[in-house]
């Protein structure tokens, strides 16, 4: 494993309920590791896979993406909807050479604080333990 | 081929279509184009068998009936052509409630600056190829090849189409069958199948599949990690000419020509700084990852994105290998019906538990 390496992890999440899961875990002042950079979006099915590939591509050493729970969208249906295009996009990861599994999608609901915590502190370390992201230097991407 | 030109003419004559899609002589010559005809005169170079594909007949039926077509028209198709109108019917980019399917066999097509150069030489590649699938074989002429696509592609046959023409394994007729309607008012019978046709035609997908099961083989060796990758698009210029020949991509604006990707230059700085060197044009494999994500569901393996590519990457290959295993995830069959939901339009409350906690 690289010196001094810090995963860096972009992480998507829904405005609805993800986010302010985030939210509620900083409100409660729950520790979890500074590695991840949050952009919030107003569903995780409104992520074009594009976004997600950049950010692999840039050298990013995980993506997470965070949604409503199966139900609970507040556009009804936008999970699971995304559910299929990470589905498609890990796939295609895994057919062309990247790390499927640095690519996780999961359901935290907005009192979810907790689990937040907890799921970024999981991601960090299975991310460290895959060490940098092969692309990191890369030029020809 | 006089047969297949009555067939077409009659379609006109007897009203059964306002105006037919068929491919023809390009008018200064030398190669093949696409032609919307309406009178009978017009066919009289028609050539609706030739072994070449200048565009992606899917294509031009998105133009001709997008939002519903005007008249009723007739479009000779191949099978790959039928698969992507298929799909973009259910896009909503292709209406075909008006359109008359014409199936024909895929007799192998030629890359166009191929089949141009065999026409230049005095040869007659339409000819040759009818009397090979009259004789049951689909084969190129001495010297040449087909497109990697045609190699590899194990539906020669067309399907889902109102008419259909077989010609491979025939003994030289012409076997028209379809809709009993739409032969009723031909007044032609339904031509039964020559007992060789089917084990002409098994004996051709056995070894088209053989192909294609060694070509994607090797991209999948080739595609191990990301520099195999890089040796795949390395060359990559983003002209977006795969993505204009492709039926499936039909975005009226892509993402990549949209203001999203007009980075201001201080944007390529900061990549330069992060870098410390920076290929250009940029997003190259990022273009090509985000068509997979896009359209590989519905890929056809048409092969036109190779076709298009000036610098011989081998984009059908790794589309078709790839979107063999996207497809696969949902049981998917690109271009088999209309009724088959598109992948990435529908869900499942219960399904891909794995992807998602």
């Amino acid at each position: 494993m690289a010196e001094g390496y810090e995963p860096r992890i972009v992480a998507f999440l829904c405005n609805w309920c993800t986010y302010a899961g985030a939210d509620l875990a900083g409100t409660s002042r729950l520790q979890y590791p500074p590695n991840v950079r949050i952009i919030r979006l107003m569903c995780s099915g409104a992520l074009d896979p594009v976004y997600v590939v950049k950010a692999l591509l840039e050298g990013a050493d995980g993506v997470f993406i965070g949604g409503c729970h199966p139900g609970d969208c507040h556009y009804q249906n936008g999970n699971f909807k995304a559910r299929r295009r990470v589905a498609i996009l890990k796939k295609i990861l895994e057919q062309t050479g990247f790390d499927p599994e640095r690519v996780w999608l999961r359901w935290i609901s907005a009192s979810e604080g907790r689990l937040f915590a907890d799921t970024m502190t999981q991601m960090v370390d299975a991310i460290r333990a895959k060490g940098p992201n092969p692309l990191r230097g890369q030029w020809g991407m | 081929m006089a047969a297949l030109r009555r067939l077409l003419a009659d379609l006109l004559e007897k009203g059964l279509v306002d105006a037919l899609l068929v491919p023809r002589p390009a008018p200064g010559g030398g190669s093949l184009v696409q032609a919307l005809v309406n009178r009978r005169e017009a066919l009289a170079d028609a050539d609706p068998v030739a072994p070449v594909m200048p565009v992606q007949t899917a294509r031009i039926l998105s133009a001709l009936t997008a939002g519903g077509a005007p008249y009723r028209l007739g479009a000779v198709v191949k099978s790959c052509e039928v698969r992507a109108a298929i799909e973009l019917a259910k896009l909503k980019q292709v209406d075909l409630s008006r359109v008359v399917l014409i199936g024909v066999d895929c007799l192998g097509t030629y890359e166009p600056r191929e089949y141009a150069a065999l026409v230049a030489a005095g040869q007659d590649p339409t000819a040759y190829a009818l009397a090979a699938a009259g004789a049951g074989m689909v084969a190129p002429v001495e010297g040449a090849a087909f497109r990697d696509a045609c190699r590899m592609c194990e539906q020669p046959t067309a399907q889902g189409c109102t008419l259909r023409v077989g010609l491979v394994g025939a003994g030289g007729a012409v076997l028209i069958s379809g809709s009993d309607e739409l032969l009723g008012a031909l007044g032609y019978p339904t031509a039964d199948e020559p007992a060789a046709r089917e084990a002409c035609l098994a004996a051709l997908v056995a070894e088209r599949t053989a192909t294609r099961d060694r070509m994607l083989a090797e991209v999948r060796e080739r595609l191990r990690d990301a520099a195999g990758l890089l040796a795949e698009f390395g060359k990559c210029i983003r002209c977006h000419n795969c993505m204009t020949a492709c039926p499936i991509c039909y975005c009226r604006e892509c993402i990549f020509k949209s203001a999203t990707f007009a980075h201001p230059p201080a944007t390529y700085q900061s990549w330069l700084q992060r870098h410390g060197a920076l290929r250009m044009p940029a997003d190259t494999v990022l273009f090509h990852l985000t068509r997979l994500n896009h359209m590989s569901a519905s890929c056809v393996g048409c092969g036109a994105c190779s076709s298009a590519c000036p610098n011989g990457l081998p984009v059908a290959q790794v589309f078709r290998a790839v979107g063999r295993e996207v497809q696969a995830l949902f049981d998917y069959v690109p271009g088999r019906s209309v009724y088959d939901e598109l992948p990435l339009a529908v869900f499942r409350e219960d399904e891909l538990g794995d992807v998602a906690r």
